[in-house]
């Protein structure tokens, strides 16, 4: 059976400057799967080409069988209602309430009672620790509140696929954790494959189970593993460097 | 008590064939009198310093110091190779190898080559056909996003809409009245002293029912708009743009278009005749208010005024009103759409609409002065 995301010999560009090229990796299904590396290398970038907002300059990504660059942007509805995506900056509706930024959604993808769209909103927001937050606006509340509001209107839908983009920065260790938690809860219970960008060594050890390493200096993917795995024994002394925080030993313990 | 005077600080180059000693004296300071140079500049490291003289110094010392080894490092072939660092201070040394431990990236740095008056006439020529296309490009997906919407297949919030026209509606009528009467009042004051030469003053309600209804009352009205609620759809726009809202709607399955532009284009071209309509009532009231002050009484003013205007005349700036509700709503709308992802170029955008929307709305209302006197209405 094919991954439930494979992307093929992808190439990033904005314009004649490329960002990435031939970059090649799987995510299997329920796998939390961490995109990281140094700032400024595009792992934001390859989030919005696994979410439509960018154009490949070459290669594809293919959802299971299906090319999702192959089809036309004003036909990926069907793809598009398996994400749920959070932004960086929590990109909140800033004219809508937390509950009207969860609610839209409900109330635009069918025929939902009045009563079951509060009652989800409610849900979705007690998930993510912001219970009885839901009239307050985006511009009343704290960063790490409009990322977890972020993410609990990303979850509105209940996705299939969760892209988080770096979802734990700026967060106190303690919400950072909760956080975390609270991730893997929703792969275990929702059953949802995640994507993360992030570059929170604490967070990537401790839920991703598989992570793809974007090289600065060679501008393709650096190595791609288990992170424990690649800290210890990968042979690209860059990925060895940036997953112990600069000091490594020189070779890979073998 | 005087504070001790501090020595100048001096920099002097020794150089003995490839060995170059650089002797560094003095305070080196920000508020400090300028770095004395002497001896010249060599197109190498320094291998020794003499620092005996050094007296306190700041981050003056490293930055002349880094500036010096980047002149050397952009000249040399190698551009690897570090400047030997023995013999400065501890700190000043744990400084400069901080500052050189990542190589200056001499490929980001943009090219500011001066460009020849022919190369900015062409970008010039380039930018305005790309921004041609571009408007042409919004006009067709704005008609696209209208016909979705007679199809009834366009989503947006209604909300969006209400909240829209309220603002460009009921919050827009007092700028609206003031301005309006105010120009009535100009109006026939110039009329007045002009036309009581010729003892007409009676004919200053024509003046101003006229001038009002077919020109003024809907131009005004146009550019009251243009600053107001063009520039507020542009800053909207731009601001959730900058803010990822607008990729946001995107991966929910919302068109963008039919979100944003769609409630506001409908709500300002609803609501542009109604205001207009507001306008030309208070400016031919204003006119009214300066009549009985010149000694036409109100009613003779209203019964002059009814004489000169007839349906066609009053209609004529109505018509045009929509014509410029599109105009500033897809500038404005377009301008938020294209405005990049910082705050200043929201500000910008918003300076752009605001600039497209006046011209827009300028030049409309001239090809239809020009349309109107061919149909000799």
């Amino acid at each position: 059976m094919a991954a439930k995301i494979t992307v093929r010999e992808l190439t990033m560009a904005y314009g004649d400057l490329v960002v990435m090229h031939d970059l090649n990796f799987e995510i299997e299904d329920k796998d939390i799967f961490v995109i990281m590396g140094g700032s400024g290398c595009g792992k934001s970038t390859l989030l919005r080409h696994l979410i439509g907002l960018q154009e490949p300059a070459k290669g594809s990504i293919l959802y299971g069988d299906e090319d999702f660059t192959a089809t036309d942007p004003d036909e990926r509805g069907a793809f598009m209602r398996r994400f749920g995506v959070m932004y960086q900056s929590g990109a909140l509706w800033s004219s809508l309430t937390l509950g009207e930024n969860i609610s839209m959604p409900l109330e635009e993808s069918g025929n939902i009672s009045a009563s079951t769209v509060r009652d989800l909103v409610a849900y979705k927001l007690s998930l993510v620790g912001l219970s009885g937050f839901e009239d307050f606006y985006p511009a009343q509340i704290s960063g790490g509140m409009k990322k977890r509001a972020g993410i609990a209107r990303a979850m509105a839908l209940d996705p299939d696929i969760l892209f988080l983009d770096e979802p734990s920065s700026g967060l106190d260790p303690l919400s950072s954790r909760r956080l975390d938690d609270l991730i893997l809860g929703l792969r275990d219970s929702q059953g949802s494959t995640i994507i993360i960008v992030t570059h929170e060594l604490a967070s990537i050890f401790s839920i991703a189970n598989k992570a793809i390493f974007l090289d600065t200096a060679t501008k393709t993917q650096g190595a791609i593993g288990k992170p424990c795995d690649l800290r210890d024994h990968s042979d690209n002394p860059a990925v060895r460097l940036f997953l112990n925080r600069g000091d490594t030993p020189e070779s890979p313990t073998p | 008590m005087t504070t001790p005077p501090h020595p100048p600080p001096i920099a002097v180059w020794h150089q003995d064939g490839d060995d170059v000693t650089l002797e560094v004296s003095g305070d080196w300071r920000r508020d400090g009198s300028a770095v004395k140079i002497t001896g010249k500049t060599p197109d190498r490291f320094p291998a020794h310093y003499h620092l005996d003289a050094l007296g306190a110094y700041d981050s003056t010392l490293p930055a002349f110091l880094l500036a010096h080894f980047r002149t050397v490092t952009t000249a040399a072939k190698d551009k690897k190779e570090l400047p030997p660092l023995e013999g400065l201070p501890d700190n000043l040394r744990g400084l400069l190898e901080l500052a050189l431990a990542v190589p200056e990236e001499s490929e980001t740095k943009l090219p500011t080559a001066a460009a020849s008056a022919i190369d900015k006439l062409g970008s010039l020529t380039l930018k305005l056909s790309i921004s041609i296309q571009a408007l042409l490009e919004f006009a067709g997906l704005t008609v696209l996003s209208l016909a979705r919407f007679c199809t009834g297949r366009a989503r947006f919030r209604s909300p969006d809409f209400w909240m829209t026209l309220q603002q460009c509606g009921v919050e827009a009528l007092p700028i609206v009245a003031l301005i309006s009467f105010l120009i009535g009042l100009i109006l026939a004051f110039v009329g007045n002293v002009q036309l009581t030469h010729f003892g007409a003053n009676l004919f200053v309600a024509d003046l101003v029912g006229i001038a009002m209804v077919r020109e003024m009352g809907v131009v005004m009205t146009a550019i009251i708009m243009s600053g107001r609620t063009g520039a507020a759809f542009a800053a909207h726009i731009g601001s959730m743009k900058a803010n990822e809202e607008i990729d946001a709607l995107r991966t929910f399955g919302f068109n963008p278009f039919d979100f944003l532009v769609l409630p506001r284009l409908l709500a300002l071209v609803m609501m542009m005749p109604l205001l207009t309509v507001y306008s030309n009532i208070i400016g031919i009231f204003g006119g009214m208010v300066v009549g009985s002050f010149v000694g036409i009484p109100p009613e003779l003013y209203w019964n002059e005024t009814l004489t000169s205007l007839d349906l066609t005349n009053s209609s004529l700036g109505v018509i045009k009103s929509v014509f410029f509700g599109v105009a500033i709503a897809v500038s404005g709308c377009m301008m938020g759409m294209q405005a990049g992802k910082s705050s200043a170029a929201v500000g910008e955008a918003t300076t752009r609409a605001v600039v497209a929307s006046i011209t827009a709305v300028v030049v409309l209302d001239s090809a239809f002065a020009a349309i109107f006197t061919l149909l000799e209405i």
